[in-house]
């Protein structure tokens, strides 16, 4: 009995002394965070994409009558249409988030090391007795909460705002549709991040990490499309090749496709906000056959964007690891 | 006996081929003010880095507080406060906020962390600087506001890595005068890294002289002399009346080393532009001219040079030993 005590105070002790070696922690959490929120950087994006959303929104409830006048099935999820339907005028939400959200995460983590190191902070910050990864993970987590906010605030925005104007209440469905829609959009936000991040370890000026993002950026939204067509020109088999060749080359195309990250992010929306989409791949007739044609129930859409949310989830986790070794190796000096 | 707070025990840190520091030893007592001084490069930065378990060395072991500064980092830098060189703040916040920031880094509250900064702001004299960004603060300033933000977390120990550096002559008399002011205050340790000898002279107890990796004499300005110089801490220069002489002498070295045998701590003697030039080991001006008046010479020129750090620094630095 009396050992039991003995180790309880020693637990007890442990836990008294890790909560106040954690708490540094979150000193720097709110200090990244107050930063973010007031850096001009930030809000020019902020305002960026609450104006491009708000432009789509108007475009989808512009042209709402059009959308719900479709086929039965569909009809009953239109609240969903507001993230994904367009007149045509301008992309609709999703395809703004895709295209602007990387753009997003690159600026808020392109500078986040190599900026406290040209300023002479880092080595200061390092000699107070935090650990030296609190400041790579607090800046991590403290963009994470910052877009986690952002993108909820956003698409509850577009739901409230579709609520004034359709005048009916989303069913819980495609509630919860739209929030695993936000989580998925914070993964691939957070992505970039990290690879913004990564850079910002890597590389001395903040230029130079800035300029690495968005290229890769630019890469994966304009050519990487244009170098798969070519790729597929080149390998297209013949008009008299059977089904299941087209079949396995139209698989292939689709998975060098999907080394894009933008086209993961991409499948997993759609397939989250259409509830009609039951396969990312080409489906043959006899998969078809005997489908009652109804769209997918929530849990049936999770596991068709499951591969596509853990490769963005290990990709994060990849980038985040190379940043995390590149920094706890490195040697720190002033300036 | 005094007692040790900073111990390097043959520390060695190489970057592949390139040796930064070679078997180091050193200690600094608790109380002291240690005096690092050597040229760009010596390796002085690479070992206060070690001290603080930001890199760690090759071999040998270091210890601050009695503690391993490389594997127990954390402890060792709640007692130890660092400026590191040419300091950096958050130049978009007031001094007082980078300076709360830091005390809730090392663990306060807000309230003790706002009063604390508040009362160092204003011990650095930089009360009514407390609002400004620091964005717009001198370099002076800095580095009196980098001095606060050291002392915020109540160190045993302060590590100052060329403190001086960039400062006008005033800005570094007031830096220097504060440093001196808190180690009397709160009988805290300093270590002072620096190139600039006059600056180190001034203020440190003990001074190590550190060229490429390697100590090569610690000690005060004194026993630095007497280690460094085994001739001569002292140059008396000397000018006799030619119509003084008396007739059939040579005025030579020889000679006046003769005249002067009986005077103590005479090294060395030797002549040049006219001019005897006498190396001792003590100020022995008065004995030296009084011995020429006994001897019914006429004494016209005396000058007594010290070999201050100067020398033995210049000395070091042109690689002559």
């Amino acid at each position: 009995m009396q050992f039991i005590t003995v180790i309880l105070k020693e637990e007890f002790k442990m836990n008294n002394s890790s909560s106040s070696s954690v708490r540094p922690f979150w000193v720097i959490v709110n200090k990244e965070i107050s930063d973010t929120v007031r850096s001009w950087r930030f809000l020019i994006m902020l305002g960026l994409i609450v104006l491009t959303c708000m432009g789509s929104l108007y475009t989808a409830l512009d042209d709402f009558s059009q959308a719900i006048k479709a086929s039965a099935p569909e009809g009953t999820f239109f609240f969903l249409k507001l993230y994904t339907h367009t007149d045509g005028t301008l992309p609709s939400f999703i395809v703004f988030i895709s295209f602007l959200g990387p753009l997003l995460g690159i600026s808020m983590g392109f500078d986040s090391i190599n900026s406290e190191q040209n300023n002479g902070t880092l080595s200061r910050i390092l000699a107070q007795p935090i650990y030296r990864d609190f400041v790579l993970n607090a800046k991590f987590v403290a963009a994470l909460i910052v877009l986690g906010i952002l993108f909820f605030a956003l698409s509850l925005l577009v739901l409230g705002f579709g609520l004034l104007f359709i005048g009916i209440p989303p069913t819980a469905e495609e509630f919860l549709r739209i929030v695993v829609f936000t989580v998925v959009s914070i993964i691939y936000v957070a992505f970039w991040l990290n690879l913004a991040i990564l850079f910002s370890v890597k590389f001395r000026q903040a230029a130079t990490s800035a300029l690495a993002g968005i290229s890769i950026w630019l890469f994966f939204s304009i050519f990487f499309g244009m170098i798969v067509n070519l790729i597929a020109k080149g390998l297209a088999p013949s008009v008299f090749v059977s089904e299941n060749q087209v079949v396995a080359f139209q698989r292939f195309i689709q998975n060098i496709m999907r080394i894009n990250p933008g086209q993961l992010f991409n499948d997993a929306t759609t397939s989250l906000l259409m509830p009609t989409v039951r396969s990312l791949g080409p489906l043959t007739t006899e998969q078809m056959s005997g489908a009652i044609p109804s769209p997918l129930p929530l849990g049936q859409s999770l596991m068709l964007v499951w591969p596509q949310t853990t490769a963005l989830i290990a990709g994060t986790i990849v980038f985040f690891a190379i940043a995390y070794t590149m920094f706890m190796r490195r040697e720190v000096r002033s300036r | 006996m005094a007692e040790p707070i900073i111990q390097l025990v043959d520390i060695t840190k190489k970057y592949g081929d390139f040796t930064a520091v070679d078997h180091l030893n050193l200690t600094v007592n608790r109380g002291e003010i240690f005096g690092l001084l050597g040229p760009n490069g010596a390796g002085k930065s690479t070992s206060i880095l070690m001290m603080l378990g930001l890199t760690e060395p090759t071999s040998g072991e270091v210890r601050v507080c009695g503690i391993n500064s490389t594997t127990h980092p954390i402890e060792v830098k709640t007692r130890v406060g660092y400026l590191p060189e040419d300091v950096g703040f958050y130049d978009d916040r007031t001094g007082l906020e980078n300076l709360v920031y830091t005390a809730l880094l090392n663990g306060a509250n807000r309230s003790e962390a706002t009063q604390l900064a508040t009362e160092l702001m204003s011990r650095v004299g930089l009360a009514d600087q407390m609002s400004k960004k620091t964005g717009k603060y001198s370099k002076g300033m800095r580095q009196r506001l980098g001095l606060a933000d050291v002392l915020i977390k109540n160190p045993e120990v302060i590590i100052l890595d060329e403190p001086t550096s960039g400062i006008d002559p005033k800005g570094v008399q007031k830096l220097l005068d504060l440093i001196v002011e808190l180690r009397n205050e709160h009988q805290i340790s300093v270590l002072f890294s620096s190139h600039n000898l006059h600056q180190v002279q001034q203020v440190c107890d003990r001074v190590g002289i550190f060229v490429e990796g390697k100590l090569i004499a610690e000690g005060n300005i004194q026993s630095l002399s007497q280690q460094l110089f085994t001739h001569g801490m002292y140059l008396i220069e000397l000018g006799l009346d030619e119509k003084s002489l008396p007739k059939n002498t040579n005025p030579d070295a020889l000679w006046l080393k003769q005249i002067l045998e009986p005077v103590e701590g005479v090294q060395k003697v030797t002549r040049a532009n006219g001019l005897f030039q006498i190396e001792c080991a003590g100020d022995v001006s008065s004995a030296v001219s009084k011995r020429i008046i006994e001897r019914g010479l006429g004494l016209n020129f005396l000058n007594r040079k010290e070999y201050g750090l100067d020398a033995i620094y210049n000395r070091y630095f042109e690689g002559g030993v």
